[in-house]
């Protein structure tokens, strides 16, 4: 802003004028610069306290990659096993992206029993034959002995190539990875995108292309001669033995059913008895007092707690996820109607009084219609953050979708998997976000 | 809706008589709608409750009797026994199992000073909450002018802001709690960044919400005597909208309480995670101590942030806002 030219009297005036603006106290002055400073100082603290930079170093960063390339790509690790004489046999792991007998391009077996691995181009790729694995990296050739006693780091190996305790490492960036025992060859291959997400190998659609997919679909011959082809499709779809859509789907359906029956039944709990807890209308001191300390000691429980309590009791399933929400939203929901009810406005139950209703009337007509937008607005904001709740909750036996995601991220190979239901919590999320934002404008107009 | 009475008065013109019979039938197509809604409603609550049942490993009715089996199985030897694990004192009872061995979970500040090992792990989870909100809030802070439409416009800084923010809340907290934890192994720092996430979701929204509400007279003002963004929003939109982000935040910090807990149960440390152990290894007195160390501390910081965001704000500030 530019700077005014003021003089000196000017000045003085203006001072003597507006004391309220030049003169302030100490802690008008300088409160923020106060409170910042002791923020700082306990963030110091706090970074001493959890020991941060200990545990950010000594954190294994190199995994925080692979982990989140495993979000979106895939990886086949088959297993190259070596023996003097012998051809290359190749296993695999269980999780199967291939079929057995199909052909792979990237994984070549010759018909001298080497094994030719290609990562992209033939210019990276590995020739393994039982006794020497020939590395090509941007097209140079080094060669890899290997022996029972061992494996030998070429002279001229490049960086990508590393000797780490007994097995040569090799790096090919996002393609892929082997590691070249005495024994085997651990190779890494790397795709984008999840494999088998729609089929999987054993189903008659796997490897098909959309185009393909959608005309054996619309008008291909019956693969099956019980079902048409799209209900087959469907249902190896669902019953896909590596992504398990079924039982995904059904754990998701789970959780939303948590939050909608927990919520609901929160709400006809809460809504008879905040009458009672709310001064204004029910003017016994006592049963007030006894209803919002029950409301209190609903809420504070955590919900944690009540659904460890209760998949306790009913064994793990979506009832005790059903029953820890309804518990802690009776709490809180109770708490918030009662306020509401005693912010109603008493000229309207006057003037129901006045034209000789009884109490249950005055209730019904000069209390409800008052508090109903109000009611509605805080239990749909509930039951919106309720499906985020119950996600956590699941996770520790009280159903849904939690407990698969917690499953999923245990084994920390399957972070694709994470990355699916991640994708359709945030969809779920987003689209009860919407429902719940239409109802409440619908139900109560625009002011909330 | 008062109730319309069932014959209609006597005399009425006829242009009157009309409009009274369009109100009838409007009443009717209402309470039918309503029925119908009401039915509906009924029939999903039914069938949720239906496949809840189905889908859970024990029976609802059939595991009703033993309801409070768990409760039964449950119950220290004496009821002193909860704060001898509280506070880590000997147990009479101890036989060398982890049960009744308090003693060694000590944490040793001095030679003769320690502090309980649930005290120390509830401090844990307390700080997890406090860091992670000023964390959460000052991002959020930044990010709300951004995001409303009074200060942006349509831009798309607006846009980004906003889906980012939506992300944010909507992002599953154990998966990024997951993640850390297989990354930096259990520990606070994976809460703290869960929960900070989190709560810059949750606050940014609450913040420009605010922010969209604040009387644009003041940045008028300014914007006529030549001030700048970063001076408009300073000067004329941070000093009106101050007390409510302040009133919000003391809020949230109350939720990341119960938040820093749960995450802690799924392998963020602190005191949620000792509790889980408890649990699982029925741990009665242990089980029992955090959970009324727990019921304290969630009761005290409630009412501690009531009574600050009264002092700070004065009523406004118990406007509802979770």
């Amino acid at each position: 802003m530019a700077q005014l030219a003021l003089n000196d009297a000017e000045r003085q005036a203006l001072l003597e004028a507006y004391p309220a603006v030049f003169v302030k106290s100490f802690w008008q002055r300088y409160g923020l610069a106060v409170g910042a400073g002791v923020v700082a100082v306990y963030l110091v603290f706090c970074f001493f306290f959890f020991n941060v930079g200990a545990v950010l170093s000594d954190g294994r960063w190199d995994r925080a990659g692979a982990y989140l390339q495993d979000w979106y790509s895939w990886r086949a690790q088959p297993r190259l096993k070596l023996a003097a004489g012998q051809p290359v046999d190749v296993q695999w792991n269980n999780r199967a992206q291939y079929r057995t007998d199909g052909p792979i391009d990237w994984l070549v077996p010759a018909s001298d029993g080497s094994v030719l691995v290609t990562f992209g181009s033939e210019a990276d790729s590995l020739v393994v034959r039982s006794d020497v694995v020939t590395v090509n990296l941007n097209g140079q050739p080094h060669d890899v002995a290997v022996g029972a006693s061992g494996v030998v780091l070429p002279e001229d190996a490049p960086e990508a190539m590393t000797l780490k305790g007994d097995k040569v490492l090799v790096d090919f960036g996002f393609a892929g990875s082997a590691e070249i025992r005495s024994s085997q060859v651990y190779i890494q291959r790397r795709f984008l995108g999840w494999a088998n997400f729609w089929f999987d190998t054993k189903s008659a659609f796997w490897g098909m292309s959309l185009p393909q997919l959608v005309s054996t679909i619309v008008v291909g011959e019956r693969i099956d001669p019980q079902m048409s082809n799209l209900q087959l499709a469907w249902r190896d779809f669902l019953g896909n033995g590596v992504w398990q859509h079924a039982d995904i789907i059904s754990k998701l359906i789970q959780t939303i059913v948590m939050a909608f029956v927990g919520t609901l039944l929160g709400t006809l709990v809460a809504a008879p008895l905040a009458f009672i807890a709310a001064r204004n209308i029910t003017p016994n001191r006592a049963a007030n007092w006894v209803m919002k300390r029950t409301f209190d000691l609903l809420r504070s429980i955590d919900m944690l707690i009540w659904a460890l309590f209760f998949t306790r009791s009913f064994g793990p399933g979506p009832i005790p996820g059903i029953a820890a929400i309804f518990f802690t939203d009776t709490g809180a929901l109770g708490k918030v109607y009662a306020e509401a009810l005693e912010n109603v406005d008493d000229k309207e139950r006057e003037g129901v009084k006045s034209v000789g209703a009884h109490t249950l009337e005055v209730q019904r007509y000069g209390v409800v219609p008052q508090v109903l937008p109000v009611f509605i607005s805080q239990s749909l904001y509930f039951w919106e953050s309720n499906i985020r709740s119950a996600t956590v909750i699941g996770a520790v036996g009280a159903g849904g979708i939690g407990l698969k995601l917690l499953e999923a991220m245990k084994t920390n190979a399957d972070w694709d998997k994470v990355a699916y239901m991640v994708v359709l919590i945030l969809a779920v999320v987003f689209i009860f976000d919407n429902i719940s934002n239409a109802l409440r404008s619908r139900l109560i107009g625009s002011r909330h | 809706m008062a109730q319309v009475a069932e014959h209609a008065p006597v005399s009425l013109s006829e242009g009157t008589q009309t409009v009274y019979d369009h109100y009838r039938r409007q009443v009717r197509t209402r309470r039918i709608y309503t029925l119908i809604a009401l039915v509906v409603f009924l029939a999903i609550l039914a069938a949720s409750l239906n496949f809840a049942n189905a889908a859970n490993s024990g029976k609802f009715f059939e595991r009703l009797p033993y309801f409070f089996d768990f409760l039964r199985s449950f119950v220290p030897r004496d009821p002193l026994e909860i704060f001898r694990a509280m506070f880590d004192l000997a147990s009479p009872y101890a036989d060398g199992s982890q049960k009744y061995d308090y003693t060694s979970e000590r944490i040793w500040v001095t030679d003769w000073f320690y502090v309980p090992n649930y005290v120390y792990q509830l401090i844990v989870t307390i700080n997890i909450a406090i860091v992670s909100t000023i964390v959460g809030a000052t991002l959020a802070f930044l990010l709300c002018f951004f995001a409303s439409t009074n200060l942006m416009g349509a831009g798309i800084a607006r846009f980004v802001v906003r889906r980012v923010l939506e992300v944010l809340r909507a992002f599953p907290e154990i998966v990024v709690a997951g993640l850390l934890t297989a990354i930096l192994s259990i520990g606070p720092i994976a809460a703290i960044v869960a929960v900070s996430l989190h709560t810059i979701g949750a606050l940014g929204k609450l913040f420009y919400e605010v922010v969209e509400n604040a009387d644009m007279k003041a940045d008028e003002g300014l914007r006529a005597v030549g001030a700048n963004w970063v001076e408009r929003v300073r000067f004329g939109i941070v000093p009106q909208v101050l007390p409510n982000f302040v009133s919000y935040t003391l809020l949230r910090a109350e939720i990341n309480v119960r938040a820093s807990t749960i995450i802690g149960a799924v392998g963020g440390g602190g005191i949620g995670e000792a509790f889980r152990l408890s649990i699982g290894r029925d741990h009665a007195a242990k089980t029992y101590a955090i959970v009324l160390m727990l019921l304290v501390t969630i009761i005290a910081v409630d009412q501690f942030s009531a009574w600050l965001r009264r002092r700070l704000v004065g009523k406004q500030a118990f406007d509802f806002g979770a």
